[in-house]
């Protein structure tokens, strides 16, 4: 787009109030009167409730009331989506608890510290049952049940795919059984939410702020679940402090605010402190993956057999169902693969229940094959890029629909890895690695490489915008998606400046808040750009449309003779001198009683599948295990790029948490389901200190299916980084015979790996797959889930 | 009722006077409060952040006499009669401090919420002379934590500011 803004790198105008303080988060709005809710959660990760004593927290000072389940009387709480209505969850847990930070009651207090101390006066008494904590055991015939009527703890399963024998005709088979480890999603700003009762005065009974992605997700959700009309319901994404798949929506805590807010008749908050957060918001990830992978001695592929273990956590969470959705809908990935079959069992365990992380499902999906692939290419003998490239789905194949049923729009995959192979200069770190290897240094070079597909915006596809003239010439953009770091701000004003002549700063900009926008789908799943600015586009040219009929009338010349001159202004074409400012135009419009506005809802026809390559090399101390990640190499292909300095961003903080995947994070329970990593000082989360500035590349491969050309960025530094780290560690260690380490790739694992292939003892990277899957193809009802779970947009 | 429960838990209330960007404010508090509850709960100052209140992320970093400290883990009667400087006291007469600029420019941020904490953070260690390189950067920063990931470009903006010894 010569001349265009489009395409630029534009310094970010939401960045002012972020920078000095002024930007309002959840708990810094002023609300008077304002109540703080505390929760007593469950200090044990299975139990039957005998009793709660609620009498001495009651009686303390600064406590308005306290409440158990029956005292709020709520109806259950639905998440994202039902994995299996028989695993309902109460707002606050009425017979039992299934997971440590289950609530069990709520303090309403005139402080904080005051309903903190009243919630460590609330007595419990648990008869405590045993716990069902890791995943592939939940599934075995005696493993204690979370919901006895289910009288299993498989919350689904399903079968997909080839029914065949897909390994048929292979020279070779390699296997290997990954764990896609549980993880935390650790926004810097935890949950919180400030409900205000009653009549705002303006037609709503009920006004919520809440840190989100998906406002009118929530307004829709609590009307659903109240019986209330959507419309009485304002709710309200202020700043919110990261999200990355954390915040889908309503929580189960925001139903128990609104529930106390209602009955108290007061106004009341509730912000989650850190060691809670990782108690209670849903976790990401925790896939337990079989992989088969039949290859012809060439290092052609036959066929992938795959058997997937999600744990869905307690109260069948969600991110159970990714397993059965984008993991099987991404499982062909980049390759050429002619057949498939996949298999999933989904448990419900004794620990936080399972939602999304940046990724959802995607990125488990990029893991298993990149991982198999480079195993592959080890039993092969052939160098990992040899056999990546052997396999690639080319450019002329697409569009493509894979054996798994899933349409890709565009591609060119060998294209994206060349161009990271190039920058990182493949040939040299491979001969500085044969260098170190035979001098026997103590640091060792690894060299990893992935290739990824993913998908954005599948789902329902659509998405609203508006945009208004003001009086003074200015433009107002409303969108139904909800900001939260991506820099919507200014990428949607970037259109209307290119679309407009509209200056950036006269351009003001609206979302997260039902009253002033319809409809929105929030943000999730990498939407944003692809959905919204499309429909931003589609309004402004509606305006356009509008303004040069009314221009034509004003200047008493033909619509189709009207221009836009190159200072944003209106003109018969070929006479400058004709022109009339937008403060002109919608003046104009105004006195015709008809504003200078247009909506828009761009729908778009199937999802898009941005994709990539990445390149990580590290350095590995063998003394100790200790591994550095020296260089990361991204090169992530969004389709057309409209503000080259927000991808950079995007990708920034995708690599950082698909690093920190690969190498250090894990949540982590005790046999009894004790968390034990559940603060800031326990849990592995990266530092400035840890991670190298990343070499951030594109490739530029516009989508078909939206004029922008725009895919998604948000979710493909964690999908490319993840494989491309633990690939580079494994690599590292190769020449011992060390053929995979599970992630997070810890020094203990690292040192632990060596020295088992010192002494020959390595463990086998394979074992049969439980017992569940001989039953996955035969059951019934599962397909509703992955139909739903095909959808999730987070 | 248990013991504790009856007497409240009240611990005796203290007066201290924070000179908090400049002004001057006379506070009786629990003698537990906080610096970081004292600044947002009692004063209005809602920019510096509670991102873990465990001392573990570095969102409320704060300059007491122009030394960087963890208002989450410094009471606020330890600052009696001390001059506190918040995110809110960085940018004079509107002109945002070189910092804020440099965060603007390089993109030092995404959703915000660890920004105060880390544009805090920054100035203190420019005056600290601890802004040579990359790799200085990123250790003396490694006490603030950004989910959003956006160190290379925090980085990448302290050094900026380095380089034109500015800060
Ligand atoms: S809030 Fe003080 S370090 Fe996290
Ligand atoms: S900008 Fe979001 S946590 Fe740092």
């Amino acid at each position: 787009m010569p001349g265009s803004i489009l395409g630029t790198a534009v310094v970010r105008v939401e960045d002012p109030d972020l920078l000095t303080g002024r930007a309002n988060f959840v708990d810094d709005l002023p609300i008077s009167g304002v109540l703080h809710l505390t929760f007593v959660r469950s200090p044990v990760a299975h139990a039957r409730v005998r009793s709660v004593d609620m009498a001495d927290a009651r009686a303390m000072p600064g406590v308005v009331a306290v409440f158990a389940a029956e005292d709020l009387g709520l109806p259950p709480y639905q998440g994202l989506m039902v994995l299996n209505p028989a695993c309902e969850r109460q707002p606050l847990a009425t017979d039992k608890v299934r997971f440590v930070g289950d609530a069990v009651a709520v303090i309403a207090a005139e402080s904080r510290a005051a309903a903190i101390d009243a919630a460590e006066a609330v007595v419990v008494d648990y008869d405590e049952l045993p716990p069902a904590i890791d995943p592939e055991r939940a599934l075995a015939p005696d493993a204690p049940l979370q919901f006895e009527a289910l009288g299993t703890n498989r919350a689904a399963a399903m079968h997909a795919g080839s029914d065949d024998d897909v390994l048929a005709g292979s020279d070779v088979v390699v296997r290997g059984r990954f764990e896609n480890q549980r993880i935390a999603v650790m926004p810097m700003e935890a949950s919180a939410i400030a409900v205000v009762p009653g009549d705002d005065g303006n037609g709503h009974d009920l006004t919520v702020y809440v840190s989100t992605q998906m406002p009118h997700g929530v307004a829709n959700k609590l009307s659903e679940t109240l019986g209330l009309p959507v419309e009485t319901i304002r709710v309200i994404a202020p700043h919110v402090g990261g999200a990355f798949g954390g915040k889908p929506g309503l929580a189960a805590e925001h139903l128990v605010a609104v529930g106390v807010a209602r009955h108290l008749g007061r106004p009341v908050k509730w912000i989650e402190t850190r060691s809670e957060n990782l108690v209670a918001m849903p976790h990401g990830r925790g896939q337990v993956q079989y992989v088969e992978l039949g290859c012809k001695h060439d290092g052609t592929i036959v066929g992938l057999r795959l058997r997937i273990v999600g744990d869905a956590g307690a109260y069948a969470g969600f991110g159970g169902a990714l397993a059965l959705g984008p993991t099987r809908i991404m499982a062909q990935g980049v390759y050429r693969i002619p057949a498939i079959s996949f298999d999933a069992a989904v448990a419900v365990t004794n620990t936080t229940p399972m939602g999304a992380f940046r990724g959802a499902g995607r990125p488990e999906a990029a893991a298993l094959l990149e991982r198999i692939v480079d195993l592959a290419a080890d039993e092969l003998d052939i160098d990992p890029v040899d056999m990546r490239r052997r396999n690639f789905l080319q450019p002329s194949d697409f569009p493509f629909t894979t054996v798994v049923g899933t349409t890709y729009d565009s591609g060119d995959y060998e294209a994206a890895l060349n161009e990271a192979l190039r920058h990182a200069g493949y040939d040299e770190l491979r001969a500085e690695q044969r260098q170190r290897r035979m001098r026997g240094d103590r640091w060792q070079l690894g060299i990893g490489v992935s290739a990824y597909v993913e998908v954005t915006a599948g789902g329902a596809g659509s998405e609203f915008a508006s945009v208004t003239i003001d009086t003074d010439g200015g433009a107002t953009i409303r969108v139904g998606t909800s900001a939260h770091g991506q820099g919507h701000a200014t990428s949607f004003a970037m259109i209307v400046a290119d679309r407009l002549g509209i200056a950036m700063d006269q351009v003001r900009f609206v979302q997260s808040d039902t009253s002033e926008v319809p409809r929105g789908g929030g943000t999730g799943g990498s939407r944003s750009l692809q959905l919204a600015g499309n429909a931003v586009v589609g309004a402004a040219d509606l305006v356009l449309e509008r303004a040069r009929q009314l221009a034509a009338q004003l200047l008493e010349a033909n619509p189709d003779d009207i221009v836009m001159t190159d200072d944003g202004r209106l003109a018969v074409a070929g006479v400058p001198a004709s022109a009339l400012s937008w403060e002109r135009v919608a003046a104009a419009a105004a006195d015709a009683n008809e504003p200078l506005a247009a909506e828009f809802d761009f729908r778009q026809e199937g999802a898009t599948f941005p994709f990539g390559a990445h390149v990580a090399v590290v350095e590995i101390d063998v003394d100790t295990g200790a591994v550095r990640l020296l260089r990361h190499i991204a090169v992530d292909d969004c389709g057309r790029i409209l503000n080259p300095l927000l991808v950079a961003g995007q990708q920034h903080g995708g690599i950082a948490q698909g690093v920190a995947q690969a190498l250090w994070e894990q949540y982590v329970y005790d046999e009894q389901g004790n968390p034990l990593t559940s603060n800031l000082a326990d849990y592995g989360m990266p530092s400035a200190a840890e991670l190298p500035s990343f070499e951030t590349l594109n490739t530029e491969t516009p989508t078909p299916l939206n004029g922008l050309g725009a895919k998604g960025i948000g979710e493909s530094g964690t999908i490319g980084s993840m494989p491309a780290v633990q690939n580079a560690v494994i690599d590292g260690l190769s020449y011992l015979g060390v053929r995979h380490i599970d992630m997070p790739c810890s020094p203990q694992r690292v040192w632990s790996a060596i020295r088992d292939a010192r002494a020959g003892t390595l463990p086998p990277v394979w074992r049969e797959p439980p017992p569940v899957f001989n039953s996955t193809r035969d059951t019934a009802g599962a397909g509703v889930a992955a139909e739903a779970a095909d959808d999730i947009d987070i | 009722m248990t013991e504790l429960a009856a007497k409240g838990r009240r611990s005796p209330e203290v007066a201290s006077t924070l000179h908090v960007n400049g002004r001057a404010h006379r506070l009786h508090l629990d003698s537990r409060v906080t610096l970081l509850d004292a600044l947002r709960e009692h004063l209005d100052l809602t920019g510096t952040k509670k991102g873990c209140d465990q001392g573990a992320c570095g969102a409320c970093t704060v300059l007491v006499d122009g030394k960087r400290v963890l208002s989450c883990l410094t009471l606020a009667a330890q600052c009696d009669d001390r001059e506190v400087t918040t995110i809110e006291g960085l940018a004079s007469h509107g002109v945002l401090h070189p910092v804020q600029e440099a965060f603007i420019r390089h993109d030092g941020l995404q959703c915000g919420f660890c920004t105060p904490g880390q544009i805090m953070s920054a100035v203190a260690l420019l005056h600290e002379g601890r802004a040579g390189s990359d790799d200085d950067v990123r250790e003396f920063m490694s006490g603030n934590l950004c989910r959003c990931g956006a160190y290379p470009n925090i980085v990448a903006a302290i050094r900026a500011v380095a380089a034109r010894g500015s800060g």
